[in-house]
């Protein structure tokens, strides 16, 4: 029967702590930004031009088929190579967590612009409105709609990915479980306060997406 | 300048629009004057609403010209000069189709006063009053507050009604508007387009209320595969057709 014995991990909670607050930090710096570059990604795809529409859709496709440590570990190791100048692990992480949540925000964002009738755009055309103003007052509201649950799940997604930044020794939630540990050489107990600490972290987001879905599936 | 119904207010030449391969539209003439109501009439795919929605640009034409006060529209910035460009087109030329298409997340009196507030620049308090006078005439002042879904598919059309006259449009299209109706709330839609037309609104509507047709319209113009087969006053199209084609539509139609 294991012995568990937390009192030498918890004495290390300092850094526990620590590390939660940069895996925050990154999370809503990689969901800001992300967001930004999913809707330029997004409107790209459904512009007019074809050079634009194909940029898009070769980023979104470099960035969803490969795997995000591998995209971090190529921008912190392999882009220096290439460029000549070294990067930091904190430009190296807010290079790629934007960058790869984008590809998928703006898949959801273009799904949900496109779930909105046809014919909205079509009435709102026939009294005037400008393609701008036609997305603005009366596609976008509606799609934001639509687009909501997914937008939520991706971003949960997000704050389990920053965990993969440990990689490059960000001083994130796991990287900091991994120093505790050998520390103290007790990983049942540092990387079981890590899994509680995330689950803290992400239950209360799931639960409000669930409801979040359930009100809207109401006001249809 | 118009008040002898001499100049057209909207007008089509050699109009042609093909979808790939299929030809919609071989060739279209037609004339719309200052308080004509112009009833299109004919089978499904003869193009009638291929037809409209060309007038107001939702469809690009292939071939030939719109022209609008007699200067042509275009899609383009290109060579403007004298051409009418489709926002312009689209804010004197009102549109009302098949299945409303009102905006779900606004309530009524909001899809009312949308295109003016945000097309034509009109300060809130002064569109809110002209949509709560035009949602009088139609019959839903009481429906100002509600939104499009609590609504039924009458009042609804009711409501789009308001929204094209909102923006006090020279003319307005028709598609089908009473087509995706109960039978019993198709009267009350037609009241109000007879109120329009007796009030001089030019329109065309696309229509296959026959007997409503005979009622408000001065011109019927009869479609079929893409071309006109007859056009005249309803008492001469629809009373007595000239052509086999017409006299085996109508024969369907009027029971």
């Amino acid at each position: 029967m294991y012995q568990w014995d937390f009192y030498t991990v918890l004495q290390s909670f300092d850094l526990f702590v620590s590390g939660l607050w940069t895996t925050f930090a990154y999370t809503v710096g990689s969901i800001a930004i992300g967001i930004v570059v999913g809707m330029a990604a997004c409107f790209a795809r459904l512009s007019r031009w074809a050079a634009l529409r194909i940029a898009a859709r070769t980023y979104q496709e470099i960035f969803r088929c490969t795997p995000l440590l591998v995209q971090i570990l190529w921008a912190y190791y392999a882009l220096p190579m290439l460029t000549g100048y070294s990067i930091s692990n904190t430009a190296a992480g807010l290079l790629t967590l934007p960058l790869y949540v984008g590809s998928f925000y703006a898949e959801i964002f273009r799904g949900g612009i496109n779930a909105v009738d046809k014919g909205q755009s079509e009435a709102a055309a026939a009294v005037g409105m400008s393609g701008l103003q036609i997305m603005r007052h009366v596609i976008l509201p509606q799609a934001i709609k639509k687009m909501l649950p997914a937008f939520i799940n991706q971003s949960v997604i997000q704050v389990k990915n920053t965990s993969l930044l440990y990689a490059i020794s960000v001083a994130e939630l796991t990287y900091m479980t991994s120093v505790v540990n050998s520390d103290t050489y007790r990983p049942m107990e540092a990387y079981t306060l890590a899994a509680v600490m995330y689950f803290a972290m992400l239950f209360p987001l799931t639960q409000w997406a669930d409801r979040v879905e359930r009100r809207l599936a109401r006001g249809d | 300048m118009d008040t002898d119904r001499g100049e057209p207010v909207l007008q089509v030449r050699d109009l042609r629009k093909s979808f790939g391969a299929l030809e919609v539209l071989q060739g279209i003439d037609l004339e719309l004057r200052p308080g004509d109501v112009l009833a299109l009439i004919g089978p499904s795919g003869s193009g009638k609403s291929t037809l409209i929605r060309c007038m107001n640009m939702l469809e690009a034409p292939s071939r030939g010209e719109v022209l609008f006060h007699g200067r042509p529209v275009c899609t383009s910035f290109k060579g403007r000069g004298q051409r009418v460009g489709t926002g312009e087109l689209r804010r004197r030329v009102g549109m009302v189709f098949q299945h409303f298409h009102l905006f779900p997340h606004r309530t009524v009196l909001q899809n009312v006063t949308q295109g003016p507030i945000v097309v034509l620049g009109e300060a809130p308090a002064q569109a809110e009053a002209r949509a709560r006078a035009l949602l009088e005439r139609v019959g839903l002042l009481d429906k100002c507050n509600a939104y499009p879904n609590h609504l039924s598919g009458g009042q609804k059309q009711r409501v789009a009604i308001a929204r094209a006259l909102a923006m006090n449009p020279e003319v307005l299209l028709l598609d089908e508007i009473t087509s995706a109706l109960d039978p019993e709330l198709v009267g009350e839609v037609l009241a109000v387009i007879r109120d329009l037309a007796s009030q001089g609104m030019t329109m065309i509507l696309v229509t296959h209320e026959m007997g409503f047709a005979a009622d408000v319209a001065s011109r019927v113009v009869f479609m079929e595969a893409g071309r006109v087969v007859e056009s005249g006053p309803p008492e001469d199209v629809l009373v007595k057709p000239r052509t086999e084609r017409l006299q085996a539509f109508l024969a369907r139609h009027l029971r």
